[in-house]
């Protein structure tokens, strides 16, 4: 493949600093960084002089980059792995959540009398402070001895008892009596100046560990909370200088998480301990939440997860049923199980707000982008947070820009983050205007792209797809796609960004036993994508055994702290720890054994499962024989993460993606057939995980392109379709082939260099890259999404776009 | 029995519940997919109906109405034969195979997600058929053989299934997985050679919301011993 082009120019700052004096305590090494293949040099970074050595690249390596199978793959497979969903305790209860039967409402009283008579029935609690949602900033507005109901299903009491059988009918026994108050359901309606008002004054929602949340120093009018405003340069000088416009106006829907392990926790209360084992990506949030809550010091609070059935940002926080189990615990004396059903999962526990832009960009006739414009509405209920200018922000090289993000509430279960926050609407709408751009330049989408986007990384990415054989089989002008009679084939491109996010908060342990056993421990939660294996694969490196032979203990505030799992940032932020406290164990063990060996520890290494002698000095030794040799039983190391060595560098990663699509013209089908997708996310640690995970943003993106639609119904205000028979989300049949390709992007930032990938995964390009596939094949723009058949047919009775044409 | 790998491609591939019990829906408003299910077994006063069902007299509670024996509504003991062993449980005859399963019987393997025979999460094998065990009477399984995930693998190992998923890292979260197993393996048994097209209609009802799917495709197909694509 072409490298000239891709060939990095020497940074006269990087110079600079190679040259400069290091400082105190500091020294000056050489690192990897760029694309092995393409940019691949060395650059040097100031580091801690108590840092590892550096990791070369991943074909030098025996454990990192490599893939070995999933570390707890055994336990998954064969069903024993316990998730808080199987929590059984002895005397545990069952706990069932009473939900608001109307959308909005003042509560007038709660009677659980007829509950709490049934036999079994342990504890009944009535809700008093509800988390989740946005909150009025002057509470007096809205006077209330319960919460407010702000939407269907929105808790309201909860009850415990023997059997959930039980619970679930006391449930219904609790009889609530509202006070109905005019809701809205609709956004549109919502924005009119007469609609219902779901709060009556401002009111704003705090964000997650998994970020989400929107701006609190903004306007509200009626319904509608904005905008929030930023500008840079003068974007309307920016569109004078423009030779071409493209506007469009984009609209999507919103989404439910739908994890299949639902929200929950198993809570018990003892008197000095409270222990919540919880479905979380952040054990770290759930024991915040809960001391905040309670009042009690984060020492009287364990929380275990050490398996948890997917967040995709939803799941941070104890959230209601975090502090109902618990409250519930201790007025009953025994443990709560309180995880909520599907339906309470659908309408409470979070969505991805939908949105409807306005997009405007201008450019001159060689592409340069001169001025960008986003309006935003969007509604993440009954909470903020669907704000989507991420990627007209970040993704394109633009002098000027504007940006309005307005939420608007509607009596709908609060937004939480999901992954990417607000950037899948944000590319549905970018990524197509780019699309539109290039088609009136006359100009290929990747050249364009290659004029407006500096992100090495993603030119890397670009060159790979250009030369594969799917975007080589396009047929460049729009509706002309091959293809006879009513189905049309069309290939579209679309890219991703994602930033660089480190949590200070991530720790490790490493304890190396006399008997030869090692261990790594953190309270750091796997959700699936792989933590554990990675974290055995830097003992693994470090120590010269294969991971498997790691014990990895994780899931447990009892371990060192660990970072909430939310904005890809579990990876990048605590392998480095990891391997530092590996590394500094492994210095302590080959002190501890070396008087034993005579030698000294400077002589041995840790390779291929033995301890060597660099001087030859002696025999290799097995490493479980050596470790008898300790002058003590264990030798431990604790270690936190530092701050990235150059942080001013490289702090986005993404990737491009490009589908093939056969429209079926006839039944408004769109069959996917196909994705090549090119990701970064630093050194990948473990590329079959990784892979894994972009598999499963592009089957998410996928699905919601095409398929997922919360719907509520505007006249009772409930959720129509609030299971999965009724939802639907891409199956098996759904899926095209999926052919993934992961880049090697070293950026020279942390011991390990590694990165995150959950959000840049494909979930936010594959909805713009199958539209941008449709209008390839048909001529025609497809600008709102679910891509249902009926959208479909809709769009394509739009004659192709007079301009759009190459 | 239905059988859910030899169905027709277009019906929905879930398998109903053995129709071994009578379905008169109750009456009455409001009632879920699932309440119906629960009714379809329970009389409008709350009890069992069995018939053609081979239950030994000393288990439950029987009152009998025009000759059909009457169940509950309170627990009733019930004896289920489950990974090869008989297990007597004291339960209420509306108890679905999965909550038997879980809730009494501690075999939380089996994954309750969806609770209407929409995602396979909760699928066992009983006798040789994958059936959503949430869309099952536990009484309706009396006479029958359970399989579940725990006793797959019949010699303390893996399966070469769960091997094969192992393998190709089939597995995220896991929490589909062993729905997704269950329901390959019992592909395997039925067709020994499928194609990636015959796996994607087996797995048809499974849902997996991290998106395993080339994955568990390509680990069928190489526990089959035919070549998977790269995934
Ligand atoms: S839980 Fe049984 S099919 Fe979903
Ligand atoms: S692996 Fe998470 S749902 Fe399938």
């Amino acid at each position: 493949m072409a490298t000239t082009k891709l060939t990095p120019e020497v940074d006269p700052l990087l110079q600079a600093a190679a040259n400069a004096a290091p400082a105190a305590g500091t020294e000056t090494v050489q690192m990897p960084v760029g694309v092995p293949g393409y940019t691949l040099r060395q650059e040097p970074r100031q580091v801690p002089v108590t840092e590892p050595p550096v990791l070369p690249v991943n074909k030098d390596l025996q454990y990192i980059g490599k893939s070995p199978t999933r570390w707890d793959s055994h336990a998954k497979v064969s069903g024993t792995a316990r998730y808080t969903y199987d929590m059984q305790l002895p005397g545990m209860l069952y706990a069932k959540f009473v939900c608001a039967s109307v959308p909005h409402a003042r509560i007038v009283s709660v009677d659980t009398s007829e509950a709490e008579k049934l036999p079994g029935v342990k504890g009944v609690y009535v809700v008093q402070h509800l988390l989740g949602g946005a909150v009025l900033r002057n509470p007096s507005l809205d006077p209330s001895k319960y919460p407010i109901v702000r939407y269907a299903g929105q808790p309201v009491a909860a009850v415990a008892a023997t059997h959930p059988h039980i619970a679930e009918q006391a449930a219904q026994l609790v009889k609530v009596q509202y006070d109905a108050k005019p809701f809205v359901v609709d956004m549109t309606q919502a924005r009119q100046p007469n609609s219902p008002q779901v709060f009556p004054g401002p009111a704003d929602q705090a964000g997650s560990a998994g970020g989400g949340g929107g701006p609190h120093d903004v306007p509200q009018t009626g319904n509608v909370h904005g905008p929030s405003i930023h500008k840079k340069g003068d974007p309307e000088q920016g569109f004078k200088d423009a030779d071409v416009i493209v506007e469009g106006k984009y609209t999507t829907q919103v989404q439910v998480h739908n994890a299949l392990e639902t929200h929950g926790v198993v809570a018990d209360w003892k008197p000095d301990l409270l222990t919540v084992w919880a479905s979380t990506q952040g054990t770290a949030s759930v024991r915040d939440e809960l001391a905040a809550y309670f009042k009690m010091p984060k020492s009287q609070i364990r929380v275990i997860t050490e398996f948890m059935g997917g967040g995709f940002g939803a799941k941070f926080g104890a959230g209601n049923p975090g502090v109902v189990a618990a409250q519930l615990s201790k007025q009953t004396g025994a443990p709560v199980w309180l995880m909520l059903d599907r339906k309470q999962e659908q309408l409470s526990a979070g969505n991805r707000p939908s949105s409807d832009q306005t997009l405007r960009i201008g450019a001159k006739k060689d592409g340069t982008i001169t001025a960008m414009q986003l309006i935003s509405y969007g509604t993440a209920g009954c909470g903020t947070g669907a704000g989507c200018a991420g990627p007209v922000t970040h993704l394109y090289d633009s002098p000027n820009l504007h940006t309005e993000e307005n939420d608007v509430f509607i009596n709908a279960g609060p937004a939480a983050a999901f992954r990417a926050p607000g950037h899948p609407q944000g590319a549905f709408a970018l990524e197509q205007s780019i699309d539109e751009l290039a088609n009136k330049l006359n100009m290929d989408p990747i050249d364009l792209r290659d004029k407006i986007d500096s992100n090495p990384v993603r030119r890397v990415e670009r060159q790979i797809i250009r030369e594969s054989a799917l975007w080589k089989s396009r047929n460049p002008k729009p509706g002309a796609g091959a293809g006879s009679g009513y189905l049309k084939r069309g290939v579209g491109l679309s890219q991703s960004v994602w930033y660089r996010f480190i949590r200070m908060d991530s720790s490790a342990e490493v304890r190396v036993h006399r008997d030869g056993s090692i261990e790594v421990l953190s309270a750091v939660q796997d959700i699936g994508t792989g933590i554990k294996t990675v974290m055995a694969q830097v003992l693994a490196e470090q120590f010269g055994v294969p991971p498997q032979q790691i014990a990895v203990k994780i899931g447990d505030t009892n371990y060192p702290i660990g970072p909430n799992s939310g904005g890809s940032v579990t990876t990048a932020s605590l392998t480095p720890a990891v391997r530092d406290a590996a590394w500094q164990a492994s210095q302590k063990f080959l002190a501890s054994i070396a008087p034993a060996l005579n030698t000294t520890a400077d002589d041995l290494v840790l390779t291929g499962g033995e301890v060597r002698s660099k001087s030859g000095k002696l025999q290799p030794v097995s490493f479980r024989r050596a470790a008898k040799k300790m002058d003590t039983d264990v030798v431990s190391a604790q270690a936190k993460r530092i701050p990235d060595y150059d942080p001013a560098k490289y702090d986005t990663y993404g990737g491009v993606d490009v589908a093939e699509v056969e429209v079926d013209t006839e039944m408004g089908l769109i069959h996917v057939k196909r994705i090549f997708a090119v990701h970064d996310c630093g050194r990948p640690m473990n590329p079959m995980q990784v892979k894994n995970q972009i598999n499963g943003g592009l089957i998410q993106g996928i699905s919601y392109a095409l398929y997922e639609n919360r719907l509520l119904d505007p006249k009772f205000g409930y959720m129509v379709n609030p299971n999965l028979d009724m939802y639907k989300i891409a199956g098996p049949r759904d899926i095209p082939q999926l052919d993934v390709h992961v880049i090697e992007s070293y950026i020279g930032q942390s011991s390990t260099d590694a990165s995150g990938i959950g959000e840049a995964a494909g979930v936010m390009s594959a909805a713009a890259a199958i539209a941008n596939a449709f209008h390839n094949a048909t001529g025609v723009r497809i600008r709102s999404t679910p891509m249902t058949p009926a959208v479909v047919l809709e769009a394509l009775k739009q004659a192709p776009q007079r301009s759009e044409t190459a | 029995m239905s059988d859910r790998t030899t169905l027709p491609q277009d019906l929905p591939e879930q398998t109903p519940a053995p129709e071994n019990h009578p379905t008169q829906p109750v009456s009455g408003g409001g009632i879920s997919r699932r309440g119906f299910l629960k009714g379809a077994g329970v009389t409008a006063a709350g009890s069992a109906l069995l018939e053609g069902v081979q239950v030994f007299s000393h288990e439950a509670v029987a009152a009998t109405r025009n000759g059909v024996k009457e169940y509950g509504p309170g627990a009733v003991p019930v004896t289920l034969t489950v990974n090869g062993k008989e297990h007597t449980l004291q339960i209420e005859p509306r108890t679905t195979l999965a909550e038997a399963l879980r809730v009494h019987m501690g075999l939380t393997g089996t994954k309750i997600i969806c609770d209407r025979g929409s995602c396979s999460g909760c699928t066992v094998l009983l006798d040789k058929t994958p059936i959503n065990s949430c869309m099952t009477l536990a009484m309706d399984a009396i006479g029958h053989k359970v399989t579940t995930i725990e006793a797959l693998s019949s010699n303390g190992g893996l399966h070469p299934v769960q091997a094969a998923f192992v393998k190709h890292d089939a597995m995220q979260c896991g929490f589909c997985t062993p729905g997704m197993v269950m329901t390959c393996s019992a592909l395997l048994d039925q067709n020994p050679k499928p194609t990636e097209e015959d796996v994607r209609k087996a797995t048809a009802g499974n849902l997996c919301r991290c998106g395993t799917y080339p994955r568990i495709f390509a680990a069928t197909l190489e526990a089959a011993g035919t070549t998977p694509r790269n995934a």
